[in-house]
């Protein structure tokens, strides 16, 4: 048993892998296969597989994680600053600096459980946003948002002679620039580096333990068992994913605003998760994906789209139409992405991985034998 | 993701060459195919019919009118560069390259992104309208975090800027870049226009408190006014920087009165100055002597849909405008009537901005003969033209800010119609509010080199 749900996690990790460096390819038919979209779909992926480390194993729903996700950025862009614009060292002080600040939030909102701790982490998350929206202005640079300089020290850069000349540099990994595809590659390998911790962390006794935590914290304790380190490193590991997506949205966009640190950059991700299935591995990924591109897709389309696009319907139901259509894209995406999300948490409670699950339920049903080899199954094992 | 069951015993160095090969084999095509095109610039049209120009405006937030009112605009001026209507200012611009077919033949789509008012949001949105969409040139704004963001993609990318309604002093500051342009003035020519004619109005001997919006806009129109009332013998009593989308203004115009000071001056835009207006006046602020005086508000920067917003509140009040529509040059007559005749009512100083930003890119493509960002830039770069509403203009080649009269207006005590809410009170002659490139207001930029993105 124990070495076929290994070698299963394999071939999970290298299909992962698999689709994802393929993004460029498979996601052509969908109008999604531009860069800056494929970035968001690795980079918010690996926000929700760290959300899901705290949320989907243990139970505790963080309301607050975008502050992690607003720090990883700001330290990346100080790291381009003052460092270098080589991408590594900005991905690694975000991770270490995200990861210290989530263990001081989290050693005070992990005295708490359930709703409280939820609201202790949104409030933590607010006070981050006020103080890089106004306070901590020297350093955020306030609403307008921490951007690159021609004065910029750029210490280890100027040691090495690299000059920049005129122009603002650009993010570079060993002189690729890290914007357009490869900077997708680059968001898509750390979400592979990413998928595999996670992956590793489910299937390794602390995560069985955090999964005990879920199941019945109480009982937990009554054995004599301290759930609290296991839960404040579930807290603090789940901050670090959330300052590498930070860093990562630094890497392809050289800029950090407060706004990222909004309590709905919060919530987004609570949704992103959700929608894709809590405590599934994939699903977060799924959810993340779908969420960027409807955002990104559906926000576009305007009136004259929708002229076009119902162009061979009759004028009178033409009009009728895209009025109606009209109230679900562009501004109004948001009242699409309402809908699906109610949709899903009615009908699948287990989110996208739920319904793949029940589709794959049908065919093993059919075949009389349990599947081993499907992927939802295989996360969804525990 | 279907796949076949295996039964092998995979080992790790398997499962590495097996995922190195994939990946490799999967991107190895998209690294050859990028630059298989032989483009000489990003996002060429090429031989294309159609050129696609990108609207980023804000939809929701703070700015979210004056937003519309630009997108309006864009819709009209793309309508008049394909020859429909009634062509509008490309019938006064002087001299004008424009044909009425399009640019260089080429007709004109455009694709609309929301920036939100957030910088973030509005480069994802003008970056998936540089990847996805194609465009050659993306214009907008309505809050100078955003233009100045926006700009700054803009440069990297390889596209030209068109900056929409922004007045800080850093887009064409600090901050300028070589591909970015602005026809709207900015916060200095503000405070150099107010200067004398608050001089004249409220005497030399006055205290002025400001509420700012925290931002660069916010900070660089501060620092203007500040200088040029302190230099008519004005003296600062405080500075308060608010929040942008605050809403409710009271907690900042209470200390106001205990502070000593005799002006308020709303360093505010858009919704956030239709508030603190409206609060300010019903604190009952413009009916209370301090020292001896009137109290009185000034609003460096005025619209006509903020004014229509804050009603009453607003008559009386002194402030600086681009362009007001109730102007009488052939320029402005032309583009208030088919405006009008679109819309069913004036536009506003934003929808102003945004159309002769338009057509000045048409022009300048038509000049340069191609779409190329950099010959582009050369083309508009200390262009002259006149026609455009604002009398003779020239964008400066060392900065890319557009140099022109500037109007100062005051809310009118009698308004005849819902829009005829401001008067010119002068028209302040370009020479007055010109400044050096490196004024030290403006120092510290570079407008680099003009970016071509290939």
């Amino acid at each position: 048993m124990k070495k076929s749900t290994a070698t299963s996690d394999w071939i999970l990790f290298i299909a992962f892998s698999a689709v994802v460096l393929s993004m460029p390819i498979w996601l052509a038919p969908f109008g999604a296969n531009y860069p800056d979209l494929m970035q968001k779909f690795a980079i918010f992926g690996v926000f929700a597989i760290g959300f899901n480390i705290l949320f989907g194993l243990t139970g505790y729903l963080s309301f607050g994680h975008a502050a992690f996700l607003g720090v990883g950025s700001y330290t990346a862009v100080w790291s381009f600053k003052l460092l270098t614009m080589n991408v590594l060292p900005a991905v690694v002080f975000s991770i270490l600096v995200a990861g210290v600040f989530a263990y001081l939030i989290g050693f005070i909102s992990l005295r708490r459980s359930g709703i409280y701790f939820s609201i202790l982490t949104l409030a933590f998350a607010q006070m981050s946003y006020n103080l890089a929206y106004s306070v901590l202005t020297p350093i955020t640079n306030g609403e307008t948002g921490l951007q690159l300089s021609l004065s910029d020290a750029r210490v280890l850069d100027s040691m090495v002679g690299i000059s920049t000349g005129r122009s603002l540099p650009s993010t570079t990994l060993f002189g690729t620039k890290m914007s357009g595809l490869p900077g997708f590659y680059f968001c898509a390998i750390a979400l592979i580096i990413g998928f595999f911790i996670a992956l590793r962390i489910t299937r390794s006794p602390f995560g069985t333990m955090l999964r005990g935590i879920k199941s019945n914290q109480t009982r937990m304790s009554y054995t004599g068992l301290n759930t609290r380190p296991y839960l404040i490193w579930a807290f603090v590991i789940s901050g670090m994913y959330a300052g590498l997506a930070g860093s990562l949205l630094a890497v392809t966009d050289p800029l950090a605003g407060a706004e990222r640190m909004q309590w709905t950059a919060s919530g987004e991700v609570v949704l992103m998760t959700i929608l894709g299935g809590a405590g599934t591995l994939i699903g977060p990924v799924l959810g993340a994906s779908l969420i960027k591109y409807f955002e990104n897709i559906f926000s576009a389309f305007n009136q004259g789209t929708l002229n076009q696009a119902f162009a061979a319907l009759p004028d009178g139901i033409q009009s009728v139409v895209v009025d109606v259509v009209s109230l679900f894209v562009g501004e109004g995406w948001h009242l699409t992405l309402g809908l699906l999300f109610m949709i899903t948490v009615i009908f699948l409670p287990g989110g996208i991985m739920e319904g793949i699950r029940r589709i794959a339920g049908l065919f093993s049903r059919r075949k009389d034998k349990p599947s081993t080899g499907a992927a939802g199954t295989v996360a969804e094992q525990s | 993701m279907s796949k076949k069951p295996t039964t092998g015993n995979w080992t790790r160095r398997d499962v590495l060459k097996a995922s190195a090969a994939s990946a490799a084999i999967t991107g190895a095509p998209l690294f050859f195919s990028r630059h298989a095109y032989g483009a000489d610039f990003l996002n060429n049209p090429g031989d294309g019919g159609t050129v696609t120009l990108g609207f980023n405006v804000p939809q929701s937030g703070a700015y979210a009118d004056e937003g519309a009112d630009e997108l309006r605009a864009y819709k009209l001026a793309v309508k008049h560069l394909n020859g429909e209507g009634d062509g509008g200012m490309m019938n006064t611009l002087q001299p004008s390259a424009l044909k009425g077919n399009g640019i260089l033949g080429k007709k004109v789509e455009y694709v609309t992104g929301d920036t939100q008012t957030k910088s973030d949001a509005a480069r994802a949105s003008a970056k998936r309208m540089i990847e996805k969409d194609g465009v050659v040139m993306v214009t907008g704004g309505s809050s100078s975090g955003v233009a100045i963001a926006v700009q700054g993609l803009c440069q990297d990318a390889g596209i030209i800027f068109m900056a929409g309604l922004t007045h800080s002093n850093d887009t064409t500051g600090k901050d300028k870049k070589a591909n970015g342009f602005r026809h709207f003035f900015n916060a200095y020519m503000s405070g150099a226009a107010l200067g004398p004619v608050l001089e004249k109005e409220y005497g030399t001997d006055r205290r002025a408190y400001h509420l700012t919006a925290d931002y660069t806009w916010g900070w660089t129109q501060e620092e203007s006014i500040i200088a040029s009332t302190e230099a008519i013998g004005w003296t600062t009593a405080e500075t308060v920087k608010t929040p942008v989308g605050a809403g409710d203004f009271s907690q900042y115009i209470t200390p106001v009165l205990n502070s000593g000071a005799d002006v308020l001056i709303l360093n505010h835009y858009g919704k956030d100055m239709i508030n603190s207006l409206t609060q300010a006046v019903q604190f009952g602020l413009k009916d209370k002597q301090v020292n001896g005086k009137e109290f009185q508000i000034v609003v460096p920067l005025y619209s006509r849909l903020m004014a229509q917003g804050a009603g009453d509140a607003v008559k009386g009040i002194f402030g600086s405008t681009n362009w007001h529509w109730s102007l009488s040059d052939a320029g402005s007559q032309a583009f208030v009537k088919s405006f009008g005749q679109e819309y069913g009512f004036p536009p506003s100083q934003a929808a102003h901005t945004c159309y002769v930003q338009t057509l000045l890119y048409a022009d300048a493509c038509e000049r340069a003969g191609t779409f190329e960002p950099c010959q582009v830039v050369t083309a508009l770069e200390g262009h002259t033209f006149d026609g455009m509403g604002n009398g003779p203009t020239e964008y400066r080649a060392g900065d890319h800010q557009c140099f022109k009269d500037v109007l100062v207006v005051k809310g009118k005590d009698n308004p005849s119609s819902q829009f005829d809410l401001l008067e010119v009170v002068e028209v302040t002659p370009r020479a007055q509010v010109e400044y050096p490139v490196d004024h030290p207001m403006f120092a510290g930029g570079d407008l680099g080199s003009c970016n071509n993105g290939a």
